[in-house]
């Protein structure tokens, strides 16, 4: 076994010790695993399976189905820009396309770096301050083009 | 039992019977892809979709999922359930245009050709889980699963890759409704293509006459399974005395 893997095991273990080796666990268990490394990683869903006994395709199955979980390493920091109808309206259109220009990423990609993980959401209740863009937990409402470099020049 | 009217025809049931099969029983057909006697119910292909009225109401429901009653009226060709059998089947077709299964059953409902977009890619799998099922419920390898969701789902194997369960045995392909996955014996080696991902599997050769006559690995799970010698299967089954 990889030292990585190794270290993984012994990581899974003890999140799987938390929650009592329970089958019915599985999403909670994949979600501290996913807060861990940022992503799934097959290592991990390999481990899980092992461990608990359940087909490898079980775990996969799940992994694949919610949308909160990734297979792929996602980003340091993660960008969500409001594409709702209120920010629509707004030009939020404009403000994805700057971001997407500004990191060379389509929405739902990672830079190569591993700095920003870009994604579009319909609607996160903000609507009177759109367009919004949120880093990581940080909401920026009314924004435009000419906020975008700036914002995410200001994180590392 | 029960008494029901299916197509106005009083018919007796087993109470708790799927109503696919009591029609079944009465030689009245309706199509179903995703129905296998071997596994469970699981309604997936939703073609098996009759009317049924209970106390004045009409509703569709799935027949291979609806238990017989004291009483239901059961509809299998009424206009409701014909329109409702064509739009699934051309749904179908559309996602899998070079099916012909799909393209057969088109044809006896009067379909020439879908209305929906055709989808490219030359796949034949309609998500009906039917080997997933099998690979699980008979074979007990779960070695394949329905991964994703929406319109991204499709049949996989874990990560795309060779599936580490998979005893090689082609259940999946022989229980396929619309033959999605080829199983091809290559001298050596067992080549299942499924849509999604390729395997190859060595054969086992027989001791006596050197011929390839089945999975090493279905072997090993038979012989695991079954708690048989390690040996049991050197000779192939036309060499055994």
């Amino acid at each position: 076994m990889s030292e990585q893997a190794t270290r993984i095991s012994e990581k899974v273990s003890a999140i799987l010790d938390k929650y009592r080796h329970e089958e019915g666990m599985l999403v909670s268990i994949l979600q501290d695993i996913q807060a861990e490394y940022n992503h799934l990683p097959k290592d991990a869903l390999v481990e899980v399976s092992r461990r608990l006994g359940i087909p490898l395709t079980q775990v996969y199955s799940v992994a694949t189905f919610f949308k909160a979980f990734s297979l792929t390493p996602r980003g340091r920091h993660s960008i969500h820009v409001c594409l709702g109808t209120a920010c629509h309206v707004r030009g939020a259109v404009r403000v994805l396309d700057e971001v997407e220009r500004e990191l060379g990423i389509k929405a739902g990609e990672t830079t190569a770096d591993l700095k920003y993980t870009l994604e579009r959401v319909n609607c996160v209740g903000a609507c009177a301050l759109g367009p919004i863009v949120i880093v990581d937990d940080q909401f920026s409402g009314e924004m435009t083009i000419d906020k975008v470099k700036p914002m995410l020049t200001s994180y590392d | 039992m029960v008494t029901l009217t299916i197509d106005g025809r009083e018919v007796r049931a087993e109470e708790g019977k799927v109503l696919l099969e009591v029609a079944r029983d009465n030689r009245i057909d309706i199509p179903a892809l995703c129905q296998h006697d071997s596994v469970a119910a699981y309604g997936a292909c939703r073609l098996c979709m009759v009317e049924i009225s209970r106390k004045g109401r009409e509703k569709l429901v799935a027949s291979c999922l609806y238990p017989a009653e004291e009483g239901l009226v059961v509809k299998t060709d009424s206009p409701r359930v014909i329109h409702v059998r064509r739009t699934v089947t051309e749904l179908l077709l559309a996602r899998c245009p070079d099916s012909e299964v799909l393209q057969d059953l088109a044809r006896k409902l009067g379909i020439e050709r879908p209305r929906f977009s055709l989808e490219e890619g030359n796949h034949k799998c309609i998500l009906c889980a039917l080997c997933t099922r099998a690979c699980e419920q008979v074979v007990g390898a779960s070695a394949i699963s329905l991964a994703n969701r929406g319109t991204a789902r499709q049949m996989a194997t874990p990560f795309h890759a060779f599936s580490e369960a998979c005893i090689a045995c082609g259940t999946c392909a022989e229980i396929c409704p619309t033959r999605a996955i080829d199983i091809n014996d290559v001298g050596d080696t067992r080549i299942i293509v499924m849509p999604n991902v390729t395997m190859e599997f060595k054969l086992k050769q027989c001791s006596v006459c050197g011929s390839y006559w089945a999975p090493e690995r279905q072997l090993e799970h038979i012989i695991r399974q079954a708690g048989l010698p390690d040996n049991a299967f050197d000779k192939c089954p036309d060499c055994r005395d």
